[in-house]
């Protein structure tokens, strides 16, 4: 291990470890009441003794944050290409979904839980926000090709098909996992916010729903396990998505090149 | 000295017997947003000559290559290709590789998209890379190759197709002078062992003496063919000790002052002592 790299791991770990700490000493200084704030050992107690339930729950986020991404992955893509067709496509599509992008999901969500089935209702919330930067980024990307390569293509007569798949699409990949790893964040926070809006309707039983549960029985640390387990789970999200588009660019891209050496 | 010719709106004369590959005539071309790039250009190219295109920015000098390539189609006037267009190579001023496969697999591109199959172009690949001097470079990324090296697999991709015609907008102009003597000479070489035609754009003076049989002078706005200069050389090919005779300076000299009548200015005037 290089000293960068020990001062890039050893510094953050020390703060994480003296800020626990002083929660720790202060917590038991002052014999603060653990339904008031409670001490991250015994948030780490509680997150040990309820982990049958809460592992439940967050499987159940998981699950809906996951399939939320792939279906915005596979619509965006989708979209993406076909505004690349077409600009009378675009313009007549576009705008929505930037409308639906600056809605708040907040404000949809109790529509939707009443048309929808809330298991259903909350995937198309997290689904809705994790769609509008994957369209966006790969519709920009699929528009960015080097416009001198477009020329070499068209000279040597390529069809459509070899000048998308030979150049459209490698020149979007970069910007497609850049949405990728913006979505992959907001697909979580969008599971989230709809559990806790179908929360109240008194279904569901993700992790958001155990926070509220929690709430209303004065269980605090129970909410703070669970609070950690989303964080947890964002945090692992967000370094599986950086791994994969590190793993896809290695090789060619200009962002990876800092990595080398 | 006076080898100037000074073109109107005639052709150029023709002196030697080839017939030329092709022929613009009286070629406008105006953009969409009403700038003319080309005004009434004549222009004739031969088989097997090397060609350069010397002026300054905006005389539209790269416009002569697109519409060689038919990337473009003039507004006025005609092309006129002796033959069906044959087998074009183009090289750009920037290396212009997909960055995401490796050297082999851009230079196999043209081939690719004529639908032949890797193992198939194999053979013709690895013949273009010993061409530019990169063999054994096959797997190597483009941002692993310094910029003299990129822009020879930018030339390797071109010479695959095996072309009659090579179109050069500017190639060696992003380069290092040192790089860039390297590449002309490697060029001239390569050009004598090919046999083909190249048409070579080109702000440098010195790059289009050194490597051209002939340079059309061209003038800006609008871009037009104002002179022309046969150059020659005491050895083909050029080698590098051609940039040491008379016969270069001299042509050099003429061409440095055709292109400062191109630009509307006076030529200088050489010092008090200058040796010629």
């Amino acid at each position: 291990m290089s000293r960068d790299d020990f001062v890039g791991y050893a510094v953050p770990a020390l703060t994480l470890g003296l800020g626990l700490l002083g929660w720790e000493g202060l917590v038991r200084y002052f014999d603060i009441p653990s339904y008031l704030l409670p001490a991250p050992s015994l948030i780490i107690a509680t997150l040990i003794t309820d982990w049958p339930t809460l592992s439940a729950s967050l499987w159940v986020t998981l699950s809906i944050t996951l399939k939320a991404l792939a279906v915005a992955v596979i619509g965006s893509v989708a979209l993406a290409i076909l505004f690349a067709q077409s600009r009378i496509v675009e313009r007549a599509f576009y705008p929505f979904a930037v409308a639906m992008q600056v809605t708040p999901i907040v404000a949809i969500a109790p529509l939707l839980l009443i048309y929808l089935a809330p298991g259903v209702a909350v995937l198309v919330c997290a689904f809705l926000v994790a769609f509008f930067p994957l369209l966006a980024n790969t519709t920009l990307g699929l528009s960015s090709a080097d416009h001198n390569l477009v020329d070499l293509f068209q000279m040597y007569r390529a069809s459509r098909m070899q000048q998308f798949m030979l150049l459209r699409l490698p020149s979007a990949l970069p910007y497609f996992l850049a949405g990728l790893r913006i979505s992959g964040g907001l697909a979580l926070i969008g599971a989230i916010v709809a559990e806790i809006a179908a929360g109240s309707a008194g279904q569901g039983s993700g992790l958001a729903y155990r926070i509220v549960e929690s709430g209303f029985r004065l269980n605090i640390p129970r909410m703070f396990a669970a609070l950690l387990l989303i964080s947890i789970a964002g945090i692992t999200i967000h370094l599986l998505l950086t791994a994969l588009s590190h793993w896809l660019l290695r090789d060619w891209h200009d962002s990876e090149r800092g990595r080398e050496s | 000295m006076n080898k100037i010719a000074t073109l109107t709106t005639n052709e150029i004369q023709v002196r030697q017997a080839p017939p030329p590959l092709v022929t613009l005539r009286g070629v406008d071309k105006v953009f969409a947003n009403q700038v003319t790039a080309l005004c009434g250009l004549n222009l004739d190219i031969r088989a097997g000559e090397f060609l350069s295109l010397l002026g300054p920015s905006g005389c539209g000098k790269s416009t002569v290559l697109r519409l060689l390539a038919g990337l473009a189609g003039p507004t006025r006037g005609e092309i006129i290709w002796r033959t069906n267009r044959p087998e074009l190579g183009f090289v750009f001023q920037e290396p212009t590789l997909t960055p995401w496969s490796d050297v082999f697999t851009n230079v196999w591109l043209p081939l690719r998209l004529a639908g032949v199959s890797k193992e198939k172009a194999r053979p013709r690949v690895e013949e273009a890379l010993e061409q530019v001097g990169l063999a054994g470079f096959a797997k190597a990324y483009p941002r692993q190759l310094s910029g003299g090296m990129k822009m020879r697999v930018s030339i390797a991709r071109a010479l695959v197709t095996r072309p009659t015609v090579m179109l050069m907008d500017e190639p060696f102009a992003a380069l290092d002078e040192i790089t860039r003597l390297k590449l002309n000479d490697d060029l001239a070489t390569l050009r004598l062992t090919l046999g083909a035609t190249v048409v070579f754009v080109t702000h440098s003076v010195f790059e289009s003496v050194y490597l051209s049989d002939r340079i059309v002078v061209m003038a800006a706005r609008p871009g037009r063919a104002v002179a022309e200069i046969v150059v020659e050389s005491p050895t083909a090919p050029r080698r590098e000790g051609f940039r040491l005779c008379k016969a270069y300076a001299d042509t050099c000299v003429q061409t440095s002052e055709a292109l400062h009548v191109a630009m509307g200015d006076r030529p200088p005037k050489m010092l008090e002592g200058g040796a010629t």
